[in-house]
């Protein structure tokens, strides 16, 4: 490569990162700064975290956290029992049936809960659920990627370790907690990352389940927060926004590489 | 000794299967067969009417709207979130300074809520004082409406979702392009390729697999995304900016037609089986697998 050629590959990368990540600095600058600058950019304007605490203390913030906090405990717990459970049976036992109800669960890759929003609200409903943070969870608590994601990794376990714990005496429960489930391990760092990013985002479903302050996640408490015309300052706004994203975006600056290589490994099939 | 182990598979895929089919493939039965019934409304249940919802859906011009509308924004996003990705993941791929910001100023609208970045956004697009009408107004161009307006709408929309979507589709791209023996393109170089001859006719066919799994998931996404409309526009003007998922929010949650919205629902995931059979058989063939 020659020198103009990296030259103009670096100025490149650097133009278009420096044009993907402005929208975000935008948002940034706004927050932490007194409405006055929201479109005037003076490096000497002050500094201030007082948009923070004027979101903070203008809607329940604090419960709408605790729910989403809930919602995707819950749901990455779940997720992680049902889906070894059920990879491990796809991957090491034989009976009739296997393969159609794999491919059966395949399908939930293509055909998600979130676009079956109708009928899945008849469900909610039938149960008497709506309103709840349980209805929110619910259609998430088994995942066909997550089946998918683990037995993949079930399946290079060598059966030789699962032999001699066999014959150690061992039941397929306890082979499954003492040999498959720590050579997983990574890839359940990995599932766990895409997991919960998903979830702390979901809107469209908890939007429709719930119509109360005590059950609404982040996502469905930042819009009602936004949209709500009491004419609240941008600068606030921006502030609630970046405040519901921080933990998951804190969590990604600290864990960047693991973040990456987890959201890579979800990926590759 | 079999019998066993038939007992223990099942008790393994038992819970998983249970809420899987409750919550997937349940509801789409159903959504198949309540788009044969009418609405149920106070004391009159539904009944059986057959195709006329069907009927109904043809002659709904706002049906054709949002459904033209949810074709050109899987035309508009995909490919080019796609390219930019690419882009992005053949960038970051070779060592320079700041790489790692780059990266990382890539992937993080990934990270974000949709509805945080529809926020972000909003303020961008707002006419008269956002940032985009106060560069416009540096060549003299008076306050523009972009999310107002029935010809821009629905590209602001999907300027955002290709904002957040292109870093991710870079992860995959660059995990692949790291698993590209470098000896490849060291041998095309020795035999005289030059560096655009060597990205077309090895690269880029070995991303195939890349490039197929990132479309699925691209076009799953343009029709199952669709949380920054409620916040940038609404559907508005006119349903300029409307999608089909969020036509059935509308239909369904508010105005409780949720026949119809059956109906509407009955199309998108012919959609997604269209996808399948076309992935299944079209796209396969042309993917070079190793």
């Amino acid at each position: 490569m020659s020198r103009y050629d990296r030259y103009l590959f670096s100025t490149g990368a650097g133009l278009l990162a420096l044009i993907w990540v402005l929208p975000l600095l935008y948002a940034v600058w706004t927050a932490f700064h007194p409405s006055a600058y929201e479109a005037n950019f003076t490096l000497s304007a002050p500094l201030t975290f007082e948009n923070f605490a004027k979101a903070w203390n203008a809607a329940p913030f604090a419960r709408y956290f605790f729910n989403t906090f809930v919602l995707v405990t819950v749901i990455t717990g779940a997720q992680f029992v049902l889906c070894t459970l059920a990879a491990y049976g796809f991957a090491r036992f034989r009976f009739p049936g296997r393969d159609i109800l794999f491919g059966l669960v395949l399908l939930q890759l293509l055909v998600m809960p979130d676009v079956l929003i109708v009928e899945n609200y008849r469900i909610i409903h039938a149960l008497g659920l709506v309103d709840t943070l349980a209805a929110i969870a619910l259609p998430y608590v088994a995942s066909g990627f997550g089946v998918f994601l683990i037995r993949q990794t079930f399946m290079t376990v060598p059966a030789e370790l699962d032999d001699a714990a066999r014959i150690e005496g061992a039941g397929p429960l306890s082979i499954l907690w003492r040999v498959y489930v720590p050579l997983a391990k990574p890839t359940y760092l990995a599932y766990g990352l895409v997991s919960i990013s998903h979830h702390w985002n979901n809107f469209l479903w908890p939007l429709i389940v719930t119509n109360s302050t005590e059950t609404r996640p982040v996502t469905v408490g930042l819009s009602v927060f936004a949209t709500t015309d009491s004419g609240v300052e941008w600068s606030v706004i921006n502030a609630a926004t970046l405040m519901t994203s921080a933990p998951l975006l804190l969590a990604f600056l600290l864990f960047q590489r693991q973040f990456v290589q987890s959201f890579m490994r979800a990926g590759i099939k | 000794m079999k019998r066993r182990e038939w007992v223990w598979g099942w008790a393994l895929i038992l819970p998983a299967l249970t809420f899987i089919f409750l919550f997937t493939h349940f509801p789409a039965v159903m959504t198949v067969i309540n788009s044969f019934w009418s609405t149920p409304r106070g004391r009159r249940p539904a009944r059986f009417v057959g195709l006329e919802n069907y009927e109904r859906l043809i002659n709904d011009p706002t049906f054709w709207k949002v459904l033209t509308n949810n074709l050109w924004y899987a035309l508009g996003t995909i490919p080019l979130s796609i390219g930019l990705a690419l882009l992005m993941a053949v960038f970051v791929n070779r060592p320079f300074r700041g790489r790692a910001l780059a990266r990382m100023s890539f992937f993080t609208p990934t990270v974000l809520p949709l509805i945080a970045v529809a926020n972000i956004w909003l303020f961008f697009y707002t006419p008269g004082f956002g940032l985009i009408d106060q560069i416009l107004g540096v060549f003299g161009v008076g306050a523009t409406n972009l999310l107002g307006q029935g010809g821009t709408a629905l590209p602001a929309i999907m300027a955002v979702a290709i904002w957040k979507e292109a870093g991710f589709f870079m992860i995959f791209y660059l995990a692949a392009l790291q698993a590209i023996p470098p000896q490849l393109s060291e041998a095309a170089r020795i035999e005289g390729a030059g560096r655009w001859t060597i990205f077309r006719r090895i690269t880029f066919p070995l991303l195939m697999p890349t490039t197929l799994f990132v479309s699925i998931n691209a076009v799953i996404n343009a029709f199952r995304l669709v949380d920054h409309i409620f916040i940038l526009t609404g559907g508005g003007p006119d349903n300029a900016s409307s999608l089909l998922l969020f036509y059935i929010y509308e239909t369904s949650f508010r105005y409780w037609d949720t026949s119809f919205g059956a109906t509407l629902t009955v199309v998108l995931l012919g959609l997604l089986c269209l996808l399948a059979i076309g992935q299944f058989f079209l796209f396969d063939r042309k993917v070079h697998y190793k």
